[in-house]
């Protein structure tokens, strides 16, 4: 019966002692190695919070420069097309300016042509009507007889020069 | 006497298996005075004792030399303290040798310490071994347990306060030497025991009390197995494990919230007559769970001790070296399965710790 009988003095140094040892032990290692462990379960958790963030804002700077880097390729094609317009526009003026030039001068041209032909034609007119005269003259001088015939044939020899 | 020839018979089984017909020779020589009794042998092993014996050498002889640790004893009488050391006694366990202190008479009789009374010089038992003309003292002794218990959490100290030492010279926390094997047993606890059980919130406030228990009984439970420490059977006396379940007990019941009381005294979601039937059971239900903690540590390590003195014991009980062969394989294979039994208990005994806190916290969810 002693077997399982609870001996007093075996409960009192066990009460004891196991009260000792467990405040000494959550002061001196329950709590040193709680913390500890919690404290690295903490930092593996940030770590792997700050890497995922880290990754993400890898990411949002990659789509950052993807983004960048369009505009820049869209901006570049917009200066082309505009460069080669300004070109066009620029060659087509250079075109219209020089055919309206041409045509200015083309048109000048003829008017001085023009001016030149009518001079020429009075000055010839003028020619004409000297000679003409100097012709009547010689006709008088020859012929003073036949007058009217020759006035007659002077007259219609200047007609016919007019016509001309 | 037979059973410290047994002893010996032990250490040289365990440690000096070339040497078997040595000690049963030996064996043979004495046996032929007293009988062997494998009752009294194995009881004496597993249970506590004044003085820490090691071995006896030559066994009744005239040279007869009893190696032991003496240890103090401590009396509460009726005129105040005593205390002597249990050498006085001169391992005389019989109650034939009488100490006087302070003008009392004490012997010590199957590891019971008796004050006699005035004019009476030897202790006499009645029919249900009661003393008739003494009476008992209350023992506060340093027993081979006390002891025992002492070396162990002298041991758990230094491991513990060591592995907290390596955390607080560590920079970041990276478990080295001791921590590196600690640490998995701590987290152990804290995730296969605490956390389930008691639940994510509340587990921490009983951290520190299942990790002590846990290693408190591990470390003893062990230590009950080491041949040469054989004597000492703490985890296995119950005493120590009514201590242990009185804490879990107590704690399991100041920490008793509205919904665990309920749960006692007025069953919710049952028919009146129901919770009325049912108030007694769940009444009886808070002390027998700490009662088949108690019972289920001693029983399950002094079972195991038992089993071991008493394959050995067949050595002595058959008077032949023959069977030695069998009684050490036997008790090996014996002595492996109680290694892992000191960790399962001492799991057992914390997880139904933790399961009564959490039952005790646990919110109302109905």
């Amino acid at each position: 019966m002693d077997l399982i009988t609870p001996g007093f003095g075996l409960v009192f140094w066990t009460a004891i002692t196991f009260l000792c040892l467990l405040f000494i032990l959550r002061k001196f290692a329950w709590k040193p190695i709680l913390g500890a462990v919690e404290d690295r379960e903490e930092g593996i958790k940030k770590a792997l919070a700050s890497a995922e963030n880290a990754r993400k804002e890898m990411e949002n700077l990659h789509a950052d420069n993807e983004r960048i880097l369009n505009e820049a390729r869209a901006e570049r094609e917009a200066l082309l097309k505009e460069a080669r317009d300004i070109k066009t526009k620029m060659i087509a003026d250079a075109k219209d300016e020089a055919q309206s030039q041409a045509n200015k001068i083309i048109e000048q041209a003829q008017a001085a042509i023009e001016s030149e032909k009518k001079a020429a034609m009075s000055e010839l007119k003028n020619h004409v009507a000297t000679l003409s005269l100097e012709i009547a003259e010689k006709v008088v001088r020859e012929e003073l007889s036949n007058k009217d015939k020759q006035i007659q044939l002077v007259e219609s020899m200047l007609g016919e020069a007019i016509l001309n | 006497m037979t059973l410290n020839t047994f002893k010996s018979a032990i250490l040289s089984a365990l440690f000096l298996a070339t040497s078997l017909s040595g000690f049963a020779n030996e064996n043979s020589d004495t046996q032929e005075d007293k009988e062997f009794n494998a009752k009294d042998m194995i009881m004496h092993h597993v249970k506590d004792a004044h003085e820490f014996h090691i071995i006896t050498l030559h066994e009744g002889k005239e040279n007869q030399k009893d190696i032991s640790i003496p240890l103090p004893i401590i009396l509460w009488t009726d005129n105040g303290l005593v205390t002597f050391m249990s050498s006085e006694f001169h391992h005389d366990d019989t109650g034939h040798t009488i100490v006087e202190k302070n003008g009392m008479k004490f012997v010590k009789s199957h590891e019971k310490i008796y004050q006699l009374n005035a004019g009476e010089d030897a202790v006499e038992f009645d029919a249900e071994h009661h003393p008739t003309n003494a009476v008992t003292p209350l023992d506060f002794s340093i027993t081979r347990n006390v002891f025992m218990m002492w070396v162990s959490i002298l041991v758990l100290l230094l491991i513990f306060i060591g592995t907290a030492r390596r955390y607080r010279k560590s920079e970041d926390n990276v478990p080295t030497g001791i921590a590196g094997f600690i640490e998995p047993l701590v987290v152990f606890v804290r995730d296969e025991i605490a956390k389930p059980m008691i639940g994510e919130k509340k587990y921490r406030r009983y951290m520190p009390y299942l990790l002590t228990v846990f290693f408190f009984i591990w470390i003893n439970n062990i230590f009950g197995l080491i041949p040469i420490l054989n004597g000492a059977n703490l985890s296995g006396n119950i005493a120590f494990t009514m201590t242990l379940a009185l804490f879990t007990f107590i704690i399991t019941t100041f920490s008793g919230n509205k919904n665990y009381w309920k749960h006692i005294f007025w069953m919710p979601g049952v028919p009146v007559p129901m919770k009325i039937f049912l108030m007694p059971i769940e009444l009886i239900g808070i002390f027998t769970k700490p009662i088949s903690l108690m019972i289920r540590l001693f029983a399950n390590i002094t079972a195991g001790h038992i089993i071991i003195l008493a394959l050995m014991s067949l050595i002595f009980i058959f008077k032949t070296v023959a069977v030695a062969p069998v009684s050490v394989a036997f008790s090996l294979f014996i002595g492996i399965i109680e290694i892992v039994v000191t960790a399962i208990q001492a799991y057992i005994f914390t997880v139904l710790s933790a399961l009564y806190f959490g039952m005790a916290t646990e919110e109302e969810h109905h």
